[in-house]
């Protein structure tokens, strides 16, 4: 426990060091980068030692604030989501000390380190806070790194327009997060974690997970909370985007079962709304993903998909435990919890790429780029193991946790046993399916429109190969999706203590559960094992046959014609157009089309647009409607100071009026500080 | 003295603020009041026949800080600034009287209604630090002059000073040290802040200053 306090201590000194030096930029990044390694690397040893020793160590310090103690715990829950946020952002580190170089001679990048690391440490006291004020405190303190990073170009109007959206939202979910844990503390009068373990009986738990779910959902990026991720992941830096996408918005998931291991009677109800969010959520997730031509709001849209799965899983364990499906219970969360961490790499790994693809070509639209394989051939090999992995395909990681989330709902127990369960697991299942063929066509658009074929612009043309320093982190990533994939029953061994303590049961009774997922795993990953080596045979034998004979290289979609241009090719949108027509109901396609007229054409042409569809149907006019009653409130705006100390001095002597003409003082007197009490 | 005529001696002085035109008297009763103040604390410990150096200290800081320094600031501001040297009231002077008789009321009302931690040190102590408080957010509230607001400001703080004397005797100096701290850089924030908006403008009167909101 003493070396994570130490870890942290690294992240925010270095980041203070960053700021100092901000006016030597190369030494700035040295810092931020060095200290955001030195203290993953360092939280890691520690959070691997103690999980590696089975024991759970914990930490407790008195604290002045109000309720608030500051008291850490490293359990398997913790120390199973520090690992990504650690591992992710260590590579982060190491690929932004690259990344940054373009914004030396520009900007000060002596804040972007200070706040990247604020995030890490953030994040890292999270997961380990045992007390509900630190656990705001960090939670906020993570939210505001992670503003001041997605705003850091805040020159642009889009990222100030971003950087609003996501302070409007983060705040709107804490405000349901404190309203939570105040519930939560009410009875006992405590808001450390251990009071809260008994479930309080004057407040509802429904209410709870509802508080929960729309606090911790709108940072996962639940639909239709997500509004602020297809905003604010494009603009922020690319490797900040990562971050925030593999190891921040699953905090939200962390938080929300955390929350959960408080509430004891588990409703049905909950989970079926899990699954239902979740299907949503990764549904149309996936969809707007292919309606999008940004490459990195494209990514944004596919991790609200994947969440939408990790949503699933949970609700089948949450189904599970309610009504007393071991089966459903063990591998929901399992597949949960397995899908947090190979989101968390390929989503990486992916905006990580993103990244490199955007320093290359200088645009990140995928109708300006093509034929990028070519020209970085480690990166874009890395990003089509990504690809294939987030589509779900076997033999990578992708698969294995669907296919964790696929048993818990084919079996005996699932479906075929009362209405009440098999319906959600048809549903899990059907909506895994579609999600799954969304995925895997959305995920060829991108690399094929990007990757392959021939260069749309002359940026794409000029693409290089990205530094080594950026480079490594994503093939370490794209390592790290093979081998989760091919050890994917090892490493569901591993979960197994976590959803043993989500679940309250000891480890050996999950053990026969959990053999329904495991057994089959190993079954997959031998053939993956298999796969591998005969592909590897296999481009042995292509090697040896083509050595010695002339290869000869010619233009992607030449189609015959002696002098193609790229523009013949396929573009972003025309490839996704089948599928955006078919799904056109749940679509708000924007199309300005100038048609060609008369017998010889001089000029057309077409531009569409697909907008988010809960943005258009729910927030634009809810906070319209906000926004029009609050302005009916100007006239309080006078712009005179004498006025606003009168609305000030009514206030204080309406209140001090009220408090003491009521009848009983109320139970907690304390007002900042001052302790009064009325006479009896 | 006893601690009920220094108390009297504050209130009167509020009273005297409310019914004055002239902005140099208001700084001088103002300062009056720090000074009397100051000595709050004093015969409150004397009361109990002790007399702690610390405490001394801290007297004499505050009838440094609000009997002179204070002041001194506000006076060299309305000399500087050549600004005209009436309150400029929006409420007329004898309703600003009447007003300040029903704060007082009002404040003897409230207090005979709360009971406090530690039984305070006299029974006029908490009715007079709730009316200076209210006086002097009348006084914001009611003169135009930005320089009148300082002092308002000042009354304000002054209330509570004579509530955290009140309230707990026992108040770490500390805490007392970091409230005088703010008081003096706002006081010099504002000071430097009224001489500048006077040269910019030719006009002090905050009345004029709306075209600053958005």
């Amino acid at each position: 426990m003493e070396w994570l306090l130490v870890a942290v201590a690294v992240l925010v000194a270095s980041g203070l060091m960053a700021v100092v030096m901000t006016s030597f930029p190369r030494l700035s990044t040295f810092w931020g980068a060095v200290g955001g390694g030195a203290g993953c690397a360092i939280g890691l040893f520690a959070v691997v030692r103690v999980l590696w020793s089975g024991k759970v160590e914990s930490l407790r310090w008195g604290w002045d604030v109000p309720y608030g103690s500051f008291s850490l715990e490293l359990d398997p829950l913790s120390g199973f989501f520090a690992i990504p946020i650690l591992v992710l952002s260590g590579l982060a580190a190491i690929y932004g000390s690259r990344y940054v170089a373009v914004f030396w001679d520009r900007k000060s990048v002596g804040e972007l380190w200070f706040f990247f690391n604020l995030l890490v440490a953030g994040m890292l006291i999270v997961v380990l806070a045992r007390n509900g004020m630190l656990f705001l405190v960090a939670w906020e303190v993570m939210s505001l790194a992670a503003f001041f990073l997605i705003t850091f170009e805040h020159e642009k109007q889009e990222v100030r327009d971003a950087g609003k959206t996501f302070l409007i939202a983060t705040h709107l979910g804490t405000a349901f997060l404190l309203t939570m844990f105040v519930l939560l503390g009410a009875e006992s009068g405590s808001l450390d974690f251990a009071d809260f373990a008994n479930s309080p009986s004057t407040v509802s738990a429904d209410l709870l997970f509802l508080l929960a779910l729309v606090g911790f959902g709108t940072k996962a990026g639940l639909m239709p909370l997500h509004v602020w991720l297809p905003e604010a992941y494009p603009v922020a830096p690319s490797y900040v985007s990562a971050v925030m996408s593999g190891a921040m918005s699953k905090l939200g998931i962390y938080g929300l079962l955390r929350v959960l291991m408080f509430l004891s009677d588990v409703q049905p109800w909950w989970g079926w709304l899990l699954i239902g969010a979740g299907a949503i959520s990764g549904i149309l997730g996936i969809l707007s993903a292919l309606g999008q031509s940004d490459l990195k709001r494209l990514l944004a849209y596919s991790s609200i998909e994947n969440i939408g799965i990790i949503s699933m899983g949970m609700g089948l364990g949450v189904l599970g435990t309610s009504s007393q499906n071991p089966v459903l219970m063990v591998l929901g969360f399992a597949g949960a919890l397995f899908h947090v961490i190979n989101h968390a790499i390929f989503k990486g790994l992916l905006f990580l790429g993103a990244g490199v693809v955007f320093q290359a070509t200088e645009t990140c639209d995928l109708d300006r780029l093509g034929g990028l394989l070519k020209r970085m051939p480690w990166t874009g090999s890395a990003i089509l193991i990504g690809s294939v992995a987030i589509a779900g395909l076997p033999p990578l990681n992708g698969f294995a946790s669907e296919f964790v989330l696929y048993r818990a709902c084919f079996n005996r127990e699932g479906l075929l046993a009362a209405l009440s369960t098999s319906i959600p697991c048809v549903a899990v299942i059907g909506s895994l399916a579609l999600i799954g063929g969304l995925a895997a066509f959305a995920f060829v658009r991108v690399f094929g429109i990007a990757f392959l074929g021939e260069p749309r612009t002359p940026h794409a043309a000029g693409a290089r190969s990205p530094n080594d320093r950026m480079s490594l982190p994503i093939l370490l990533l794209a390592a790290g999706c093979i081998a989760i994939g091919l050890l994917s029953p090892l490493v569901f061994e591993k979960i197994l203590p976590v959803v043993a303590q989500i679940t309250h049961y000891e480890l050996a009774m999950i053990e026969s559960p959990a053999a329904r997922a495991s057994v089959p795993l190993s079954v997959v990953a031998r053939v993956g094992c298999a796969l591998f080596l005969l592909a590897g045979g296999l481009a042995l034998v292509r090697r040896w046959l083509l050595s010695g004979r002339e290869v000869a290289v010619s233009g992607t979609w030449g189609c015959g014609y002696s002098r193609s241009t790229p523009r013949i090719q396929y573009t972003a949108s025309s490839f996704a157009q089948p599928a955006i027509g078919f799904f056109a109901p749940f679509f708000r396609t924007y199309t300005k089309l100038r048609a060609p007229r008369g017998l010889f054409p001089q000029s057309a042409s077409l531009a569409t647009e697909n907008t988010d569809l809960s943005t258009d149907l729910i927030y634009h006019p809810l906070f319209g409607a906000v926004g029009r009653l609050l302005g009916k409130l100007r006239w309080l705006q006078q712009g005179r100071v004498h006025m606003y100390v009168l609305y000030v001095g009514c206030t204080i002597l309406a209140l001090m009026i009220w408090y003491v003409s009521m009848e009983l003082p109320p139970a907690d007197a304390s007002m900042s500080g001052t302790v009064v009490e009325r006479s009896p | 003295m006893s601690t009920d005529l220094n108390l009297v001696l504050v209130m009167l002085a509020n009273l005297a603020m409310l019914g004055s035109s002239r902005l140099s008297a208001c700084i001088r009763l103002s300062a009056a009041q720090g000074i009397l103040l100051s000595l709050l604390p004093l015969q409150l410990e004397l009361a109990e026949h002790k007399l702690a150096p610390r405490l001394a200290l801290f007297a004499l800081t505050i009838l440094v800080l609000k009997g002179v320094v204070f002041p001194a600031l506000l006076m060299r501001t309305l000399r500087t600034a050549d600004v005209r040297h009436e309150v400029v009231p929006m409420v007329g002077y004898v309703s600003s009287l009447i007003f300040g008789v029903i704060v007082l009321c009002f404040s003897f009302w409230v207090s005979s209604r709360l009971i406090l931690p530690h039984p305070a040190p006299s029974p006029l102590v908490l009715p007079l630090a709730l009316s200076t408080i209210l006086i002097g957010l009348f006084l914001i509230i009611s003169r135009k002059t930005a320089l009148m607001q300082v002092v308002g400001y000042l009354v304000l703080e002054n209330g509570i000073f004579i509530f955290g004397v009140a309230l707990a005797n026992k108040t770490p100096l500390l805490v007392e040290m970091g409230v005088l701290l703010d008081v003096f850089v706002a006081v010099f924030v504002m000071g430097i802040a009224i001489f500048h908006i006077n040269r910019e403008f030719d006009h002090i009167d905050v009345n004029q200053l709306t075209s600053l909101k958005d």
